[in-house]
């Protein structure tokens, strides 16, 4: 025989246990909100500062004693083309490093080891790439205080963000059609180039918009080379220089960065600097947020043609 | 165990393809397949039987080298020797590259590339440096005629491979596999995906195809196999326990264990 169900007891059980439910999700709206909120409070308060700020001869002036004649321009020109270098250095070395440790590499203690060091470089502070390359680029390789020298130093500092995230893109193709190319007798290297690049593109591509993200927004190890604080002057464009003028002229002008002109103008004591400084800032979240667009954008077109 | 007599076996007319002998195969530690030796013969249908870890896909992916990507996977001795050339497919010294080149594969879930139709076909063309537009399109299509799969597409080849029915993509792959003329053409599991009138279509088509290519079937269905298949081989724990004429096999099978096995009294 079966027992007459209690209806009342039952829901009162589930009315109880329900409680969690209430009290974790209000919990997790908190820890969000702690999160989400602080960043709004932030942007809003330095764009109310700073978006009247912005003019047109705000990006294209120079930095300058009186601050309201002071602009960004040396200092986006810099941001960009030290991106540039970073972009064209650290993606082809850290996707081939993770093609080779994926596809390639045989799997040792070697391998092993080597592998466990790329998730710790990426836990290194920034200040100490920023002492490796002024040893290293600065004075070794004599490439000065240099755009060169910020775009290879942001460049290793990435470089292992964009290696684990080749491998995770690599690792998320399946199996059945890693296996369907060789089975096509395809090569290691015709199998990378036909299926593993092109399907693992966004992944990859995400990654390095992580790293370059990043990349934009670091200060300290720019300064410990020796970027400096007050340029009035942009690098030569392509073939203007003193002859012999050459392309790639630019790469060994002095710079300066987005961050760091902020840095300079919130050390000032005057009010209206202070204005400067969220202008810029308001600037270089905005090329950040552009940045991440474009990724999601390029993802969506890369990722069209895959189902899996 | 015994050697299967291949003579016996054999019937008049049929020719050797290729000679499983004595075959040893390791994954790690593990004794996959103990000392297998088996024939498989031109222009017939072999299917390979036997209940789940017993070994038969392990033979299979050692006939196109697949257990070389992988490491830790070892052949301990034997080999498989291809006709007429008698070469031993197994030895380091021959390319498994080569070996692919020779011998195709369709795997048990549709895999087609995320790419069109027809690039799918023509991806095994042009990893044989095959460039000349005509030449691709003429192969393309007599593969998806092959794996009558043609009627279907034909006017959207370049429609992404993803967007058919399993069934239809099941028939890709084997129009892939088809495209570069392969001596015998492996097929793993190839239905087990599929739908009852996929299975149907496919199955069709694997006995349309021995008039052409030599084919070596793993499948867990053992009505699959004795419908479809010419020779049929049942495995148990990494050892081949009986070779034979698939009708014979079945009717009268030599061993107690195939008897038990295929009236479903074990696996």
């Amino acid at each position: 025989m079966l027992q007459a169900t209690d209806l009342n007891a039952i829901r009162a059980i589930i009315t109880r246990a329900k409680r969690w439910d209430l009290f974790f999700s209000l919990l997790g709206i908190l820890s969000l909100m702690i999160g989400i909120l602080t960043f709004v409070v932030l942007f809003v308060d330095m764009a109310i500062q700073g978006v009247p700020r912005l003019s047109y001869e705000f990006f294209t002036s120079f930095p300058s004693r009186r601050a309201a004649n002071a602009g960004i321009l040396s200092a986006w020109v810099g941001t960009i083309l030290v991106m540039l270098v970073t972009a064209l250095s650290a993606v082809p070395l850290g996707v081939a490093a993770g093609v080779y440790l994926e596809e390639y590499a045989p799997k040792n203690w070697i391998t092993d080891i080597i592998e466990i060091n790329i998730s710790n470089l990426a836990g290194i502070p920034s200040i100490v790439y920023g002492l490796l390359a002024l040893g290293l680029f600065v004075y070794y390789f004599g490439f000065g205080q240099s755009i060169l020298t910020a775009g290879l130093t942001l460049a290793l500092l990435i470089l292992p963000v964009i290696i684990v995230a080749t491998r995770e893109s690599i690792r998320a193709i399946p199996q059945a059609i890693h296996e369907a190319s060789f089975a096509c007798g395809a090569t290691t290297w015709q199998t990378v180039r036909d299926h593993i690049l092109p399907y693992s593109s966004a992944g990859i591509l995400t990654g390095v918009i992580i790293g370059m993200a990043r990349a934009i927004g670091e200060t300290a190890p720019i300064i410990t080379i020796g970027a400096l604080t007050f340029i009035a002057f942009l690098p030569n464009a392509p073939f203007s220089g003193d002859p012999p003028a050459g392309l790639f002229d630019w790469i060994f002008a002095p710079f300066t960065v987005m961050p760091i002109q902020m840095f300079n103008w919130t050390s000032r004591p005057e009010a209206e600097f202070q204005v400067n400084a969220a202008a810029a800032g308001f600037v270089l979240v905005f090329m950040t947020l552009a940045m991440n667009g474009l990724a999601i954008w390029l993802r969506y077109r890369l990722r069209k043609n895959i189902k899996w | 165990m015994q050697v299967p007599n291949v003579m016996e076996a054999g019937v008049e007319g049929t020719v050797l393809k290729a000679e499983v002998r004595d075959l040893d195969f390791y994954y790690g530690a593990f004794h996959a397949l103990k000392r297998v030796s088996m024939p498989i013969y031109d222009r017939h249908v072999t299917a390979l039987i036997g209940p789940s870890g017993c070994g038969k896909s392990t033979l299979l992916r050692c006939f196109n080298r697949m257990h070389d990507l992988y490491p830790g996977n070892r052949y301990a001795g034997g080999g498989i020797v291809f006709h007429p050339d008698n070469t031993n497919l197994l030895s380091p010294e021959v390319d498994p590259i080569e070996v692919r080149m020779r011998i195709s594969m369709v795997f048990q879930k549709p895999n087609p590339f995320p790419k069109s139709i027809y690039e799918n076909v023509a991806y095994s063309l042009r990893v044989r440096g095959m460039r000349n537009k005509n030449e691709l399109d003429d192969r393309v299509e007599s593969a998806l005629k092959g794996a009558a799969l043609w009627n279907e597409v034909s006017n959207r080849l370049g429609e992404l491979g993803a967007n058919l029915s399993g069934g239809q993509q099941q028939r890709l792959c084997i129009a892939r596999a088809l495209a570069s003329d392969p001596e015998i053409i492996l097929f793993d599991e190839p239905t087990s995906a599929l739908d009852p009138i996929a299975t149907a279509s496919i199955e069709e088509l694997v006995t349309e195809l021995k008039e052409k290519v030599t084919i070596l079937i793993v499948t867990h269905n053992m009505q699959q196999a004795a419908r479809i298949s010419d020779y049929t081989a049942y495995m148990y724990l990494g050892e081949m326990v009986e070779f034979g004429i698939t009708d014979q096999l079945f009717i009268k099978p030599q061993k107690k264990a195939t008897e038990d096995y295929i009236t479903g009294r074990f696996g």
